[in-house]
């Protein structure tokens, strides 16, 4: 286990390769240096550095109001951030013009904590849309309809394709929602609080759906939560954020068996 | 010494409301060449521009339709006993044909297209930014402003010019029908007499002057909506700030053109 106590030291691994459990070479997918945001004086992220590898399941716990949320949306552009360096399978985000984002974005899935369907479509048009500007990532296929039923399938839900997300459950849109992520078969998933607002069977079913889509298509996975349980089913590797920085870093088992009082309040039941 | 700090006080409220006033000039210039910038570059999102047009205009007819017939009828009724004082009733088609293609007509279905159309918007938007499906776009490829903003802002654009026609013909038939039944005047000599007293000079200012109602209408919708902040509360912001921030731009817009064509008029 890592403690990171100081701003500016960086537990990333020289060029960017892990050793896997099996001795095999993984490849660093997402890179984090240094990042550093502020909303005012209000100082979210100071200096937070990660690394997520080729095929890991990444979790990066913290308390509400932390800056998880704000991290994730700088990795996929969604916010830059006021200084540090962020690198996606190679490309730097902050030096990408729209066009390049928009195809390096169509190899990121994106989980919204509140699932983000569009209400005013059905689930079948909600699944479309991700392909609208990415027919060739799919080979210009011109009926989308088997890929939208095999990215249900995957979720237990082919029966719902014309229903309108009004009509569907909370878990229900979850799933919807990791359907759509899944349609452009994504080589990194990221998930904002995957399990919030869910009871607790739906979660683990939620949980269950995650690993069983990391095995079948070997995608990385950066998980958001502050749910200790997620964490601890679905997590390689962990990271605490704290006061904006990566507090601690290491396994469930490592980071739960800690005496540090600040790791030790995350796992407290 | 009270006085003298509730005086203070009052006047940095006033300097911070004029200062966020700019502001928000500013803002919405920046979101208006945004959209200019925009709408030249693909790709261009047709589909969508004409599901929002249907929306718009077919779902706002029958309202602008029954605002304009009664508008036609009350016009007539409250100005006929005046018209008949002065011995002037055989001018009351043209007084009502001239008033609501010029004015009345233009500015009553903005006012209620920004009501029904610039709050929707606002809400819909708002909305959507709340609850992040305007992220999810991003995410997905999609330019969020060319798909949500632009095909909206022109559809209202669009739109409206064809409401206004849709409204102005029904208060006039509005008007008809109370001078056919009131005054025994046929339909066809009402309707001669709108039409001979109607000039070029009447409709083009009228119908120009409705593209810039419609466009101010989305811009003004969208811009709320799209920068709604402050969760689900802020949804009820932006559509309430949208329908008033339109509804008095529109009367701006009305000043400028009238003084645009009054010049044109004396030229």
């Amino acid at each position: 286990m890592n403690y990171n106590m100081e701003k500016d030291t960086t537990n990333i691994q020289a060029k960017g390769f892990k050793k896997s459990k099996n001795g095999t070479e993984r490849k660093a997918v997402i890179r984090i240096k240094n990042v550093i945001k502020s909303f005012g004086d209000n100082h979210v992220l100071n200096g937070f550095n990660m690394v997520l590898y080729e095929g890991e399941n990444l979790v990066v716990m913290g308390k509400s109001g932390s800056g998880k949320s704000v991290m994730i949306k700088c990795l996929v552009g969604l916010m830059a951030p006021d200084s540090g360096y962020i690198e996606v399978m190679g490309k730097e985000i902050s030096t990408l013009n729209r066009q390049t984002l928009d195809e390096l974005r169509s190899e990121i899935g994106f989980l919204f904590q509140g699932s983000a369907l569009y209400d005013s479509m059905t689930v079948r048009e909600n699944l479309e849309f991700p392909m609208r500007r990415h027919k060739e990532k799919l080979g210009f296929v011109q009926d989308t309809t088997p890929l939208v039923m095999e990215a249900l399938e995957n979720v237990g839900l082919a029966h719902t394709i014309d229903l309108m997300p009004e009509e569907l459950s909370g878990g229900m849109k979850r799933r919807v929602a990791l359907a759509r992520t899944l349609i452009l078969k994504p080589k990194i998933i990221l998930y904002d609080e995957p399990t919030s607002g869910l009871d607790p069977i739906t979660a683990k079913e939620i949980i269950e759906l995650m690993r069983s889509i990391q095995r079948k298509y070997g995608t990385s996975s950066l998980i958001i939560t502050h749910d200790v349980d997620c964490a601890r089913v679905i997590s390689e590797r962990m990271i605490l954020l704290v006061d904006g920085i990566n507090y601690a870093e290491g396994t469930y088992a490592e980071l739960s068996a800690s005496r540090d009082p600040k790791v030790e309040a995350f796992f407290k039941k | 010494m009270a006085d003298s700090t509730k005086t203070v006080f009052a006047k940095s409220k006033l300097v911070g409301r004029i200062k966020q006033f700019f502001i928000q000039i500013g803002e919405l210039s920046y979101f208006a060449g945004r959209f200019f910038k925009e709408i030249f570059t693909a790709p261009f999102e047709f589909k969508e521009l004409l599901r929002q047009c249907y929306q718009m205009g077919n779902r706002s007819l029958v309202l602008v339709c029954m605002t304009g017939f009664i508008i036609g009828l009350v016009l007539t009724l409250q100005s006929r006993p005046t018209m008949i004082q002065f011995g002037a009733v055989s001018m009351m088609p043209n007084m009502v044909g001239i008033s609501i293609v010029r004015e009345i007509g233009p500015v009553i279905t903005a006012l209620i297209c920004a009501g029904r159309i610039a709050s929707g918007i606002g809400a819909e938007l708002g909305s959507m930014k709340v609850t992040e499906q305007i992220d999810a776009m991003e995410v997905s490829g999609t330019n969020p402003f060319k798909y949500l903003v632009v095909t909206r802002i022109l559809a209202t654009t669009l739109m409206i010019p064809i409401l206004v026609v849709f409204g102005d013909l029904i208060a006039l038939f509005g008007s008809a029908l109370v001078e056919n039944l009131k005054g025994q005047v046929s339909f066809q000599l009402y309707f001669n007499t709108v039409f001979d007293a109607l000039s070029f000079g009447d409709l083009v200012p009228a119908t120009i002057k409705s593209f810039f109602f419609g466009f101010v209408i989305g811009l003004v919708g969208c811009f709320k909506g799209f920068n709604s902040k402050k969760g689900t509360a802020g949804v009820g912001i932006a559509a309430n700030t949208a329908v008033v921030m339109a509804s008095l731009l529109l009367f701006v817009v009305d000043f400028i053109a009238v003084f645009i064509s009054d010049i044109f008029y004396e030229l």
